[in-house]
């Protein structure tokens, strides 16, 4: 029997009777109808495979949808290009943490992954001869290093929405079966540690749902709402990771979170790192191009780790622009506004509606704000769910798999380079999708779930929908997100982050006393916003221990007491633990594949990391 | 049948009056739809005093400070916050838009929320779209070919990538559809603005076989020609397209191919 939040010992019940569960039984579900989950749902649909969708939005509204720049990958349409320069570039940009044999298998399947996506519909922008155009990133250059490469394809600014329409449109050719609203509560895990599937409750009527399936694949976005200022949507909670938590898994690689450099200040609305590819370039209240000092040869095109990092100096020193001295400018007003037009349009509307800026004419106010979690659920190339067990590094979790921003393949290792994150989505959406179709039979039995299967998740729900303490989620969840922006920033020492930890155990220990208002079981978004906060307090509370314990400087990772990587202590991925009964975190490590996929290319050995 | 008064159980009444913060200088009146599925009530409208110096300048971020100081239990969409994934739409202040885009600062006088016109409301500010979605559906939103694919891009001339402005930015908030008084009188027959410029988006896309099969689709008298040239989407879409012109596109192609 399961507890009961309520008290009285009973089964989660509605008016008195348990709360009904509706099975369903299918081959695969998908959980989150982003970029890879839809790529994931078209791949298995195609492959004969009975998929289920389940998304708590409807799919063109997953965060994929605000993705500006583009997606790398080394067609060489507009100079020569290779993938082992783009391979080379993301172990560069990962800091040595990625897995090198998962970044070969990303950049060499780059180029097939956009050429589908074309084939699809993709609405590219255009080269003069008629090829998808591709314009230069932070960090992604030619012949390891030496010059800028043009490796990034675009549909001018709105490439993450060109993509996402697109790939939903190929969901609807494949009659792929979508639950819209649908937030899935739990993993259903079995006695052996396998994943049975997921309970997921109906927003527009309030029913509760089993589906039980022979592949889970979490495709649920990062958690940029633990800060207080991102670029991510409010509906970023990092609802997977935070299940594979609950589930008794670790987490992977969470010190690492990515500020991007110009996020529009106030609003923390992304401005497109492709206004600097396309040649806009930063300045202090001095009127510097502050980069070239701290890039010589890549300047504003450096690592966005590397001109987050800049531009907080900069405004540390007293050179930041505006009333306060607290943000930078970025100069987009010496392009052709032809250019600005064609190439630019959605970040042009962006700073007319959110700074009042006519691009054109003025700069526009930017600060590093929170962007990305290369940290998640840890998984091979194929997408398995990967933890340290009995000594093996690499066992895989059956039944189990996760994608995109949820996962750690680890391609992005600790610092990801601006559209990769796109290609990431479509290349293990793909990889993923192959895999179910090599390891599963399409309707194939499957064991009857034990009787309670599921009863966690409702004895969950009922706790919290019941929930009748003091303070209202809004409330906990801004303390949350001030401990983790104030603690755990760009730059980080060993005091801010052992204090951070006290502060997010306290954030976490007031949880208990969290007040929901609405007693509805339909539509009930204040019931949904405080199940997404305790998926966020988790991960907020990993996040900082895995800060805390990470003594060196990687990537996104900058520890002003220990300035340096050290490769031979740190060289490893952090795997985080949170206990469900004491919410204490525990960690362990797993070795960084030193090795690639195929003879084709040889490791990359580390080196120092200048841009 | 058009029905020209609200049913008993739908009349909106006058709702709560909710208590104005203490000390702020700088308010700003909200009159918002409510409507609980629970309670059988009739729908009401709330009144909120919300305190500008403490809440962005958007209306999103009103909602918001109503739903995080006020009241939890007020229910809408949202999700990007920046005008890109179109779940915060609704009628603000008589006009169909997005919460997230559009500026107190250019409503006059009390700011009337509204969920968008003419849909089944789902709670509060909740719209149900499962039919607005189906229509996006039925216009087959993929690219069509006969032609074996070549091993690389399908290659378009930047001219006709340019025919695609105006269109693949649509975001399927449904503002232009649920501002339609056609769309209100034949939401089961008429495809609406929304569906009919993605429908156009498709049958001009330089690289798609299938415009034939395409404009077939709308040959109806419902489909396509229930347009009547009203212009409310144009107006409503925030943002900025004009799916009346490719409707009125998609009449011109029909016309076209009926003379050869």
């Amino acid at each position: 029997m399961a507890a009961n939040g309520s008290g009285n010992g009973a089964v989660p019940a509605v008016n008195g009777r348990a709360y009904p569960l509706e099975d369903h039984t299918c081959d695969v579900v998908v959980v989150g109808a982003g970029g890879a989950g839809l790529r994931a749902v078209v791949g298995c649909s195609e492959a004969g495979l009975r998929t289920v969708c389940l998304t708590k939005v409807f799919p063109t509204r997953s965060h994929t949808v605000a993705a500006q720049g583009g997606i790398s990958a080394a067609l060489g349409n507009m100079g020569p290009d290779d993938w082992r320069w783009h391979m080379y570039d993301t172990v560069k940009g990962s800091d040595w943490l990625g897995d090198q044999d998962a970044i070969e298998y990303l950049c060499r399947n780059a180029p097939a992954a956009v050429y589908e996506l074309e084939h699809w519909g993709v609405p590219f922008s255009r080269t003069e001869e008629g090829k998808i155009y591709q314009r230069p990133f932070g960090g992604m250059t030619t012949n390891y290093g030496q010059g800028i490469a043009q490796r990034t394809c675009a549909a001018a600014d709105r490439t993450g929405h060109a993509m996402l329409h697109t790939l939903y449109g190929a969901a609807l050719k494949h009659s792929a079966e979508f639950y819209v609203e649908y937030f899935v509560l739990d993993l259903i895990m079995d006695s052996e540690g396998a994943c049975r599937g997921v309970v997921a409750l109906n927003l527009d009527d309030g029913t509760l749902h089993r589906f039980r399936s022979q592949m889970t694949i979490l495709a649920t976005g990062g958690y940029g709402r633990a800060y207080y200022s991102c670029t991510g949507a409010h509906t970023q909670t990092g609802d997977g990771n935070a299940m594979v938590l609950r589930a008794g898994l670790p987490l992977q690689d969470m010190e690492f979170v990515q500020f991007h450099p110009t996020g529009i200040y106030g609003s923390g609305c992304l401005i497109t790192e492709g206004s600097r590819g396309e040649g806009g370039y930063l300045v202090n209240s001095e009127g510097e191009r502050f980069m070239e000092r701290y890039a010589p040869s890549a300047k504003d095109l450096a690592s966005r780790d590397v001109v987050s990092r800049a531009m907080t100096i900069e405004i540390r020193e007293g050179r930041g622009v505006g009333k306060s001295k607290d943000h930078i400018f970025l100069h987009l007003d010496h392009l052709d506004p032809k250019i600005l037009a064609e190439r630019l349009p959605g970040i042009s509307e962006s700073a007319k509606i959110f700074a009042g800026v006519d691009v054109t004419k003025e700069p526009i106010p930017v600060l590093p704000t929170v962007h990305y979690n290369m940290g998640g659920i840890a998984t091979n190339y194929h997408g398995e769910v990967l933890v340290k067990k009995d000594g093996n590094p690499d066992h895989v979790v059956p039944g189990l798999m996760a994608l995109g921003e949820a996962a750690c393949v680890s391609v992005h290792g600790a610092n990801r380079l601006g559209s990769n994150s796109l290609i990431d989505l479509v290349v293990f959406g793909r990889a993923a999708a192959l895999r179910c179709a090599d390891v599963l039979e399409a309707g194939a039995n499957q064991p009857t779930l034990a009787k309670d299967a599921g009863d966690f998740a409702l004895a969950r729900l009922d706790r919290f929908r019941n929930a009748s303490g003091s303070t209202p989620t809004s409330e906990l969840r801004t303390n949350m997100q001030r401990v983790m922006q104030n603690n755990c920033a760009v730059f980080r020492t060993g005091e801010v982050l052992s204090e951070g930890v006290k502060l997010i155990d306290e954030v976490l220990a007031s949880a208990a006393d969290v007040k929901v208002s609405d007693r509805s079981l339909i539509w009930n978004t204040d019931l949904v916003e405080t199940l997404e906060f305790d998926n966020l307090i988790a991960q907020a509370v990993v996040t900082m221990n895995s800060a805390a314990n990470r003594t060196e400087s990687r990537g996104a990772h900058a520890r002003e007491d220990f300035p340096d990587r050290d490769d031979k202590q740190w060289m490893k991925h952090t795997q985080a633990w949170l206990d469900p009964e004491t919410r204490k975190v525990t960690i362990d490590y797993r070795p960084v594949h030193t090795y690639t996929m195929t003879n084709e290319i040889s490791y990359i050995e580390p080196k120092a990391r200048v841009y | 049948m058009v029905e020209f008064t609200l049913p008993k159980n739908s009349r909106v009444t006058d709702g709560k009056v909710w208590p104005a913060p203490v000390g702020a200088a700088n308010t700003r009146e909200f009159r918002v739809y409510r409507w609980n599925p629970d309670d059988g009530k009739n729908p009401h409208v709330d009144t909120f005093t919300v305190d500008l110096d403490d809440c962005g300048p958007m209306v999103l971020d009103a909602l918001l400070w109503i739903k995080n100081k006020i009241d939890p239990t007020l229910t809408f969409r949202r999700s990007c916050r920046e005008g890109i994934c179109g779940s915060c739409a609704m009628n603000i202040d008589g006009v169909n838009t997005l919460a997230c885009t559009k500026d107190l600062g250019e409503i006059k006088g009390p700011v009337k929320v509204n969920p968008l016109p003419h849909q089944p409301v789902v709670k509060d500010l909740v719209p149900d779209l499962t039919n607005f979605f189906a229509q996006h559906a039925l216009v087959q939103p993929w690219l069509q070919t006969d032609t074996v694919a070549p091993e690389k891009e399908w290659t378009q001339s930047r001219e006709d990538r340019e025919k695609l402005d105006g269109l693949y930015e649509c975001i399927l908030c449904a503002c232009c559809s649920t501002s339609c008084p056609e769309y209100w009188w034949n939401p089961d027959r008429y495809l609406g603005p929304a569906a009919l410029l993605h429908a156009y988006r498709w049958v001009i896309d330089s690289r798609d076989e299938a415009s034939g099969e395409r404009l077939d689709l709308l040959e109806d008298p419902f489909r396509l020609y229930r347009c009547v040239t009203i212009m409310n989407c144009s107006k409503a879409c925030p943002k900025s397209l004009n799916p009346a012109k490719a409707i009125a596109e998609l009449k011109k192609l029909m016309i076209e191919r009926q003379k050869t």
